[in-house]
Order: C-alpha cells, then sequence, then structure tokens
C-alpha cells in the first residue's frame, strides 16, 4: 500500500513545463474543447506572486498546476553565509506574515546543536509571543479570505485588528514584521513596561471584533454558498502530499505539533485543537477563525503563568555580557565584540526542529561543521508542501471556485520560494 | 522529545535480534542508524532507499514531511556510521508517524560522479515538489520522477545554486529574453 492510493485522481496535476504551458496557451485549436489558461502571478488573488496553469473544460477545471519561484531570491545559500547569530534576521523574512515562527524554529536548531537550556521566561516570552502572531497571521487570512470572495470590507476589518497586534510587537522588538526577535539563547530584549495592560487591551477588543466577523461572514449565506463543499481533501489526501496546519485539520484529524510533540511550554497551558468535519474552505475558514480563539485563552494563560527571571541563556557562550560590565572590563567589551563580529561555534551535528506556525509543520534542517555558521540550513515551508494540495482541491471544480480554493490554502509565497 | 527516546529505545531491541554479534553498527531494517541529538538516522545505501522507504510506510511513517539535499563539500567533520562511505551530496528525507507522534531521519550518500536517485514519488506523492527543488538545487537527478521539470528556478537555468562551488554573487542574473524586442 503506498500513499498513492489515497488519492481520489492522480491526474489532477498538470505535468507540463512552463515554456510548454505558454506555448499551449498561444495555440487556439477549434476541435479541442479543452483550454490551457494562467492565471496569476499578478493576479490579485494570489497572494503576492503564484501563478497558476490550469486546463479547462468550458468552466470546470481538469488538471492544474501551481508555478511557482517566482519570489525566490536564495534564502537557503544566504543562510550558510550570515553567522548563527545573523540566522534570524534572514529567516524571518520567509513567512513575512508569521515571521516569529520561523525565528523560532531556528533558534531551537541552534540551541539544539549548542545543546543549552533556556530560562523559563524566555520560554514562555516566545510561546506568548507565537500566540499572538498566530493571532495576527489568522486576521490577515480573514481579511484576505474575505476580500477573495467579495466581502471587501473584510480586508479593512481584518487589518484593523491585525494592526493593534502589530503595535504590540513594535512596541517589543522595535518593528511590525521581520522582528529579529527571537535568537538563538533567549530573545532579543524582555516585555516593555506595561505589556500586560497592552495584552488584556488586545484580548478585551478582539472577542467582540470576532462575534462581528460571525455575522458578516460565518452565519451569511453567501458566504456559505461560496465556501462550503467547495475544494474539498480528505485526511488521506492531505497526509499523503504532506499538507498539515489547519488544511489537514479541517478534514477531521486532529494534529497539532503543540499536542502531539509539544515543544517551549504548550504542554504546561490549556488549549483545545479546532477540527473540521468535510475538509472544505468553509471548514478552513472556520479553523483560523476559531483558532484565533483559542491562541487568545494561551495569551491569557501566559498573563497568569509568565515567571520571572532572565529573558535570555545566562550562556556566556552565546549571550553577551551585560552592558554595565563592558563600561568597566576589556575582557567583556572584547567578549561582545567577538560575539557580533565572528559569532559564536556550534558543535558538528545535525539536527531538524519543527514548531506548529499558522500553516503547518514548519521545520528547520541545520548543518553544522563545527564553524560559526551553518553547512545548510534548510527550512522544510507548510505553505510548500500545502501547495501541492491545489490541483487535487481544484480539480473538476469551477474556475470561480478556484479564487476561493487558492486562498483557503494560505500560501506565503515568501516561504514556498524561499 | 520523550517520544523520540522511547522508539530509539524500541529500534536498539530490533536491532540486537539480527545483529551480527562483531558489528558493532545498530540496525534497523539491515540499515545503520545512528542517533542525532536523541533524533533517529538511517543510512540506508543509495540501492535500497526506495525499498527501505517503503518498508517504514508499513511500520507507521506515513508521512514524508520533508526532503532536502544537502552539499558536504570540504566538510570534514561529518560523522557516519563505520559501513558508510562518505560522498559529496546528501538526500536528507524527514518522515513523521502520525498515528504514534515520532520522527526518523533517512540520510543517503549520493555520490558527485553520478548525481541520481530512485524517486519517492511513487510512495509519497508529496516529495514531488521538495525532489523537484532538490534537482534545481543540487543537480540531483531523481529516476521514475514524473515531472523533472525546473521548480523554483526558470527554465533554463544553469547551474545549482546551494552546491558548495556556486558561488554567490560572482555571476549576472540570467533573464530569458523577450522576443520581439
Amino acid at each position: 500500500m503506498t500513499n498513492l492510493g489515497h488519492l481520489r485522481n492522480r491526474d489532477a496535476v498538470l505535468r507540463m513545463s512552463e515554456t510548454e504551458a505558454e506555448e499551449r496557451a498561444a495555440v487556439v485549436d477549434p476541435d479541442d474543447e479543452r483550454m490551457i489558461i494562467n492565471m496569476g502571478p499578478q493576479h490579485p488573488s494570489t497572494h503576492g506572486v503564484l501563478r497558476v496553469t490550469m486546463e479547462l473544460q468550458g468552466e470546470t477545471v481538469l488538471r492544474s498546476k501551481p508555478v511557482i519561484g517566482y519570489l525566490h531570491t536564495g534564502m537557503e545559500k544566504t543562510a550558510e553565509d550570515l553567522t548563527f547569530l545573523q540566522g534570524p534576521t534572514n529567516v524571518t523574512r520567509m513567512d513575512y506574515a508569521a515571521p516569529l515562527f520561523t525565528e523560532l524554529t531556528f533558534s531551537l536548531a541552534v540551541e539544539a546543536l549548542l545543546e543549552i537550556e533556556l530560562p523559563d521566561r524566555s520560554t514562555w516570552i516566545r510561546m506568548m509571543m507565537c500566540e499572538l502572531n498566530r493571532m495576527s497571521s489568522h486576521l490577515l487570512f480573514l481579511a484576505t479570505n474575505g476580500m477573495d470572495l467579495g466581502a471587501v470590507g473584510m480586508m479593512i476589518y481584518g487589518w484593523r485588528e491585525r494592526e493593534e497586534i502589530l503595535r504590540f510587537f513594535e512596541k517589543v522588538t522595535g518593528l511590525r514584521m521581520n522582528h529579529n526577535y527571537i535568537r538563538p539563547g533567549g530573545v532579543a530584549a524582555d516585555l516593555p513596561d506595561g505589556w500586560r495592560e497592552d495584552i488584556q487591551n488586545i484580548l478585551e477588543i478582539l472577542p467582540q471584533r470576532l462575534e462581528q466577523f460571525d455575522v458578516l461572514m460565518t452565519g451569511q449565506p453567501i458566504w456559505r454558498e461560496r465556501t462550503q463543499g467547495i475544494g474539498v481533501i480528505t485526511t488521506d489526501e492531505a497526509l499523503a502530499l504532506g499538507a498539515t496546519g489547519p488544511i489537514l485539520r479541517s478534514t477531521g484529524y486532529a494534529w497539532d505539533l503543540r499536542r502531539a510533540m509539544p515543544y517551549l511550554a504548550y504542554d504546561q497551558v490549556d488549549f483545545d485543537i479546532v477540527v473540521g468535519t468535510y475538509g472544505d474552505t468553509f471548514d478552513r475558514y472556520a479553523i483560523r477563525l476559531n483558532e484565533i480563539r483559542e491562541s487568545m485563552r494561551i495569551v491569557e494563560q501566559c498573563l497568569e503563568l509568565m515567571p520571572e527571571g532572565a529573558y535570555r541563556s545566562e550562556d556566556r557562550k552565546v549571550t553577551p555580557p551585560p552592558r554595565a560590565r563592558i563600561n568597566e572590563s576589556m575582557e567583556a567589551l572584547i567578549h561582545h565584540f567577538k560575539i557580533f563580529t565572528e559569532g559564536f561555534k556550534a558543535p558538528p551535528g545535525e539536527v531538524y526542529t519543527a514548531v506548529e506556525s499558522p500553516r503547518g509543520e514548519l521545520g528547520c534542517y541545520l548543518v553544522s561543521d563545527g564553524g560559526a555558521k551553518p553547512q545548510r540550513m534548510h527550512i522544510r515551508a507548510p505553505s510548500f508542501a500545502n501547495l501541492q494540495t491545489l490541483p487535487h482541491m481544484m480539480h473538476g471544480g469551477l474556475l470561480a471556485d478556484a479564487i476561493a480554493v487558492i486562498s483557503s490554502i494560505d500560501p506565503i509565497m515568501g516561504e514556498v520560494d524561499r | 522529545m520523550s517520544e523520540s527516546t522511547s522508539s530509539l529505545d524500541e529500534t536498539t531491541e530490533l536491532a540486537e535480534s539480527d545483529e551480527d554479534p562483531r558489528d558493532t553498527v545498530k540496525k534497523l531494517h539491515g540499515v545503520a542508524v545512528t542517533d542525532s541529538k536523541g533524533q533517529i538516522v538511517l543510512h540506508p545505501a543509495a540501492e535500497g532507499y526506495h525499498d527501505l522507504i517503503q518498508l517504514l510506510v508499513e511500520e507507521g511513517y506515513a508521512v514524508c514531511v520533508d526532503l532536502c539535499g544537502a552539499d558536504h563539500l570540504g566538510n570534514a567533520t561529518r560523522v557516519l556510521p563505520a559501513a558508510i562511505e562518505p560522498e559529496r551530496f546528501e538526500l536528507v528525507v524527514n518522515l513523521l508517524d502520525v498515528r504514534t507522534p515520532r520522527r526518523l531521519r533517512v540520510r543517503v550518500q549520493i555520490a558527485e560522479s553520478d548525481p541520481s536517485i530512485p524517486t519517492i514519488s511513487d510512495i509519497h506523492p508529496g516529495a514531488e515538489a521538495m525532489e523537484r527543488e532538490t534537482n534545481d538545487m543540487f543537480g540531483v537527478c531523481f529516476e521514475g520522477h514524473p515531472d523533472p521539470t525546473p521548480i523554483l528556478l526558470p527554465d533554463g537555468w544553469e547551474g545549482h545554486p546551494l552546491r558548495k562551488d556556486f558561488a554567490m554573487g560572482t555571476i549576472p542574473v540570467q533573464f530569458k529574453a523577450v522576443e520581439g524586442r
């Protein structure tokens, strides 16, 4: 028995090179009712630069193929030229909607190689910031998903709510996006004064706004017509194609790395895994909406349980000496200088770490040859694997529904192309 | 982490049953096993790789979560089991068992002189895009792949960017000419 047998339609994928597709698209054969068209890479609903080559018969999508690579900038190659401390600045630009998760998985990989333990507070800060980031990422999804399906007002509402969280991120990390906040050895800075009030404020605003979204979309007949039963995928198909996150959970399979293989302090907080039933576009929408509520529960518990202590490791190998020491000690100054110029060396070895990002399993495969830079750094991007489900979801559906399906995968092209 | 430790113990027990007493290398399905920071790593030969992946699916490792290449040119620090001959390229496959949450990694050595290996996309359709990416980046050819076209690089790109001898920033950016201009 192979996974291939789990696919309902093995022919759903249009296997054709870009050049061939371009040539085929230019030829019009009156006897052939099938037609090849290109959607994107500049289509507004393609979330950046996704191009989908589709074979149509009338308005029905037969075979299709996501064409990617328009945003490829060789970030894995760049990573080989950056020290372990500089690494997060690079990886944070992959998934730009959820940058903290890529920083986290990279930092966890470096820490696994170095075999260093972190203080509790840094772990809890990481967890709280990541859950806030999950909320902002899902809010961005709600905004774009609404926009793609014609609920244009939703775009503004989603971005408004997301901005509340990004404002908090700016206060903590200095930047709205691409934070470089989670670093090997802990986080860049402690939480600022008044962080509790800021988070309580966010937790107060959001529930009523989410209820407004329910009124605007969840219970609305037009919304349901456009999403229910569209882009269906089964559990076996999702697993065979390596799809994780909300796509796998929408099929009713409760797989979440936070529960299955807990990292950080997820085994100490209480939350539910949201699953769907039918594996359709509506389920994927509803899962993300309700995951915002679950993330809020985790953040609430972080507020209560946030331990006191250091926000980064005390290990002098990865952490520069405190500012006061630099002023009085020459050695401390040299130490500080060395960490930020040469970087610290990681012992030879290889490791794979994975975290549950808003899009699924986000992994980092890191190889060290004993130097201060990785020998090889590979990011297992969830969107990259999830995009492979697209032809199977669109097969036999209408062209107009293709937009809904692409949107429901929530691909972030920065992480797909890296 | 606790799950992977417990499954490692199982591996050890399995290994003892069919192990040659003179052989100190731990084995699973006749393939050398190592431990990397508490994670299980299998080191099959290129010939046995496809069958091993099939065997592991039946054992529960039914999800191919990640597949990538690595270029170890100039890396003298790599530790491999005694029976495994180090080669320049490595194919790294991360497998996941979703029923009893555990992970396993397969590392295959690929010779520079003949960088080819059977595809596993007939077992794991999800590996298809990942194999195309590895082909782009390292020039590893996957025999029997249903769609061996470039995925991240443009059609007709020369070279394999993630190879260690592909220098950064020294070649001009390659663009396709636009016809009629």
